[in-house]
């Protein structure tokens, strides 16, 4: 059944949909946002140390439900598997509104001038579409200062010699130094680094008309219930509401993007909360749902023009799926340093994001927000056992007494490493299912080797007695940090959207979330997301206003 | 003609419920137990394995702390899918110990338990049903709901009186935030 026509249908209210909607709803067109979760508020979300988005062997908190979803996972041998949302090899991200913003620990970057030059820093990587973006650093920067100020970000960059130029500090201060943070504060100082105090998406003092964060230690994971954690659920989207211009549909599952016989968009077609399929007639459409979600919709609209689906004339809708090499190392200490003070990563250093001997890149490292009981029952130096006695006395002897430092090192990215729809398996709502497979490149997990090794100094020199490292394997990478697989780049062929998130070949049709990205930083993603949501507002505003997006 | 068929439609719901009630106690294969899932039997297995993974010492084992109660809560609901695993799974565990030591795992004594604990975590257990199923997996899996059960949240019917976190030196309920510093000195770093 048609609905009424409106000017743009957003599916997907995480970092990028929410801005995207607000952005266009204050600009005085029309839109529908639709999202496939439901809109959470702070009273839903008890603390579940099982059941939430970080540890989710009991389900996935903030969706996707395990009843209803599924994916296919190839690992190396070709083994396909069938995996359910709380399965790590499913590569959730939260299906919610907010979207990962919901439950995100909120670590609020920049990327670096370099992260966008990747490929002119350090040339061709063999076995990796490395590239540089279309965009700098520059292109951006107004946009991180506008994604600062409207989500609300707090932290202190100034003693970090590597942070880009900025034109505005931020809005808010740090938190108070939890024991840890002074702990390795003084520890990288002693070694010649630059610690700082790290940006997050959280209210350190009332902003935007919410309060402060109240410190407790669950964080990452979960929702906040004093809504200090800023998203989009709590900045934008009410935002985008209360223009009067959004009309915000929960729990609707887009089935695929609707085209004329002229190759041009006209609506989504989707199933309502009721499971019934319905037509949303639009003058154009955001893609924005994360870099497994967004390919999969666009390979399952299959038409006479687009018979490998949308934007994917040269097969690269899906492609270069990348999101994080976590690199770390835990230590122990003598003497109790857990002080039940949160959020936890407080904490961070770019030394070694750039100029690592020999490596394509690094990551920025920063101490780990919090090791839950049964998080840290998995953690153990070489020589305790998994199990027995031994294994609960070390459990006992060091919960307090253990630190974790860890950060995103930026991937090579892989053109093998993709998502693909299944030809089999369908969900409950009878839509083929996204299929992943590929392997993360070697020199990723050499460059996570480094970092992880100077994560394990910088234990050492805050006085950790007994240290082990934390490093990724060649497994495909994904997760919350997932992005890549609509690549922006100027070349039609060898990318899938311009540098204004625009499929190449169909100018009424936007990508705007993480797919897009063509390197990740080393980096937790949000900010940059946002940054590229506003930037690429902007333009669909502008442009609109010229020509009703009616070609 | 309509209370007829009224009669009928109550009788099909009533057989309906009494068939819903009595599928559990199919599943167990037993009335006698104590268990939502499981069987009397299995039980004391899983209470016996989870005991030497996580040992009573000055404070609970496993099994006291509810461990038993958590994963058979579990496998009413999110665990549903490993329903056949444990079923299976403990089976194999008896055979096991019969194979090494002549006698069922519970019968055994802690230093011989943990031998069998180790052949299965080793992935080379004897016992017919380790011919097609991976006891290595099922190591794996026990091991990872046994925590859960002990060091996850009381609320899923593990971890009773939150005995765990108490041994950590964890705060009960454990999310306090600023409530337990002195907020009139911001600042300053509180001493816990």
């Amino acid at each position: 059944m048609a609905l009424d026509r409106v000017n743009a249908v957003v599916i997907g209210a995480g970092a990028g949909g929410g801005i995207v909607a607000k952005e266009l709803a204050e600009g005085g067109l029309r839109v529908v946002l639709l999202e496939r979760g439901k809109w959470y508020t702070a009273f839903d979300c008890r603390k579940d140390d099982l059941r939430n988005q970080r540890t989710s062997v009991l389900g996935c908190a903030f969706g996707p439900d395990d009843e209803r979803n599924r994916r296919v996972t190839v690992d190396a041998q070709g083994r396909e598997l069938i995996v359910l949302p709380s399965d790590g090899a499913y590569q959730n991200n939260a299906a919610c509104v907010g979207g990962g913003t919901f439950s995100y620990g909120a670590l609020a970057w920049r990327y670096l001038e370099k992260d966008f030059r990747m490929r002119s820093t350090y040339g061709a990587v063999e076995g990796s579409t490395l590239a540089d973006w279309p965009i700098s650093y520059q292109d951006l920067e107004p946009h991180y200062e506008k994604a600062e100020w409207e989500i609300g970000v707090s932290g202190d960059e100034s003693n970090n010699i590597f942070r880009p130029p900025r034109r505005r500090p931020l809005p808010m201060p740090p938190p108070f130094p939890s024991r840890e943070h002074l702990l390795l504060k003084a520890a990288a100082l002693r070694l010649g680094l630059h610690p700082f105090e790290a940006p997050m998406l959280r209210n350190t003092v009332p902003f935007n008309g919410r309060g402060a964060c109240m410190r407790c230690r669950w964080c990452v994971g979960f929702a906040c219930e004093q809504d200090a954690k800023n998203g989009t659920q709590n900045t934008v989207i009410p935002k985008a509401l209360a223009s009067g211009n959004c009309d915000l549909r929960t729990e609707c599952v887009a089935k695929e993007i609707l085209t004329d016989d002229r190759g041009r968009v006209t609506g989504v077609a989707y199933f309502d909360a009721d499971g019934r399929l319905r037509e949303q007639p639009a003058d154009f459409v955001v893609v924005s749902c994360s870099a497994t979600e967004t390919p999969r919709l666009l390979l399952n609209t299959r038409s006479r023009l687009f018979p490998h689906g949308l934007g994917n004339r040269y097969d690269w809708v899906g492609r270069n799926l990348q999101g994080h090499a976590y690199a770390g190392a835990y230590g122990l200490m003598e003497e109790d340093v857990y002080d039940d003070l949160g959020p936890g990563a407080s904490i961070g250093v770019c030394d070694y994001n750039h100029g690592n001997p020999g490596l394509a890149g690094g990551g920025a490292l920063s101490n780990e927000f919090i090791r839950l009981p049964y998080h840290f029952a998995s953690l153990r130096p070489p020589g305790v056992p998994r199990w027995g006695a031994a294994h609960k006395e070390f459990m006992r002897r060091y919960y307090r007494r253990s630190l974790a430092v860890h950060g995103p090192v930026q991937e090579m990215p892989v053109f093998d490493s993709r998502v693909q729809v299944d030809p089999r398996v369908r969900d409950a709502w009878g839509i083929p299912v996204a299929r992943l497979s590929g392997t993360n490149h070697p020199h990723t997990i050499e460059i996570a080797r480094y970092v992880a090794g100077r994560a394990e100094a910088w234990l050492r020199e805050a006085g950790a007695t007994t240290t082990w490292l934390k490093l990724p394997g060649r497994g495909l990478s994904g997760g919350q940090h997932q992005a890549g697989t609509c690549r922006m780049g100027n070349d039609p062929q060898t990318s899938v959207v311009n540098s204004y998130c625009q499929v190449h070949d169909i100018d009424n049709l936007f990508v705007v979330d993480g797919s897009v990205h063509v390197t990740n930083g080393g980096f937790n993603p949000a900010l940059t997301i946002m940054a590229i949501a506003y930037r690429a507002s902007e333009h669909i505003v502008r442009t609109w206003k010229g020509t009703q997006m009616r070609s | 003609m309509r209370r007829k068929v009224n009669f009928t439609r109550r009788q099909f719901i009533r057989v309906a419920a009494v068939g819903v009630a009595a599928a559990p106690m199919l599943g167990c294969g037993a009335g006698n137990s104590p268990w939502r899932f499981l069987s009397k039997q299995e039980g004391e297995t899983l209470a016996a394995l989870s005991d030497r993974i996580i040992p009573e010492d000055q404070f609970p084992g496993a099994a006291r702390a509810g461990v038993v109660n958590y994963i058979d809560l579990q496998l009413m609901g999110p665990y549903k899918r490993f329903r056949s695993v444990y079923r299976r799974g403990l089976t194999g565990v008896d055979q096991t110990s019969q194979a090494i030591f002549g006698k069922g795992f519970v019968a055994l004594s802690g230093a011989q338990q943990d031998g069998v604990l180790k052949a299965l975590e080793k992935g080379n257990a004897p016992g017919a049903i380790w011919k097609e199923a991976s006891s290595r997996e099922f190591s794996d899996l026990l091991l990872g709901h046994t925590m859960q059960g002990f060091y996850g949240d009381p609320r899923h019917g593990g971890n009773r009186e939150g005995v765990s976190w108490q041994m950590l030196g964890l705060p009960y309920p454990p999310i306090r935030g600023r409530r337990h510093y002195d907020l009139t000195k911001t600042g300053t770093v509180p001493s816990g």
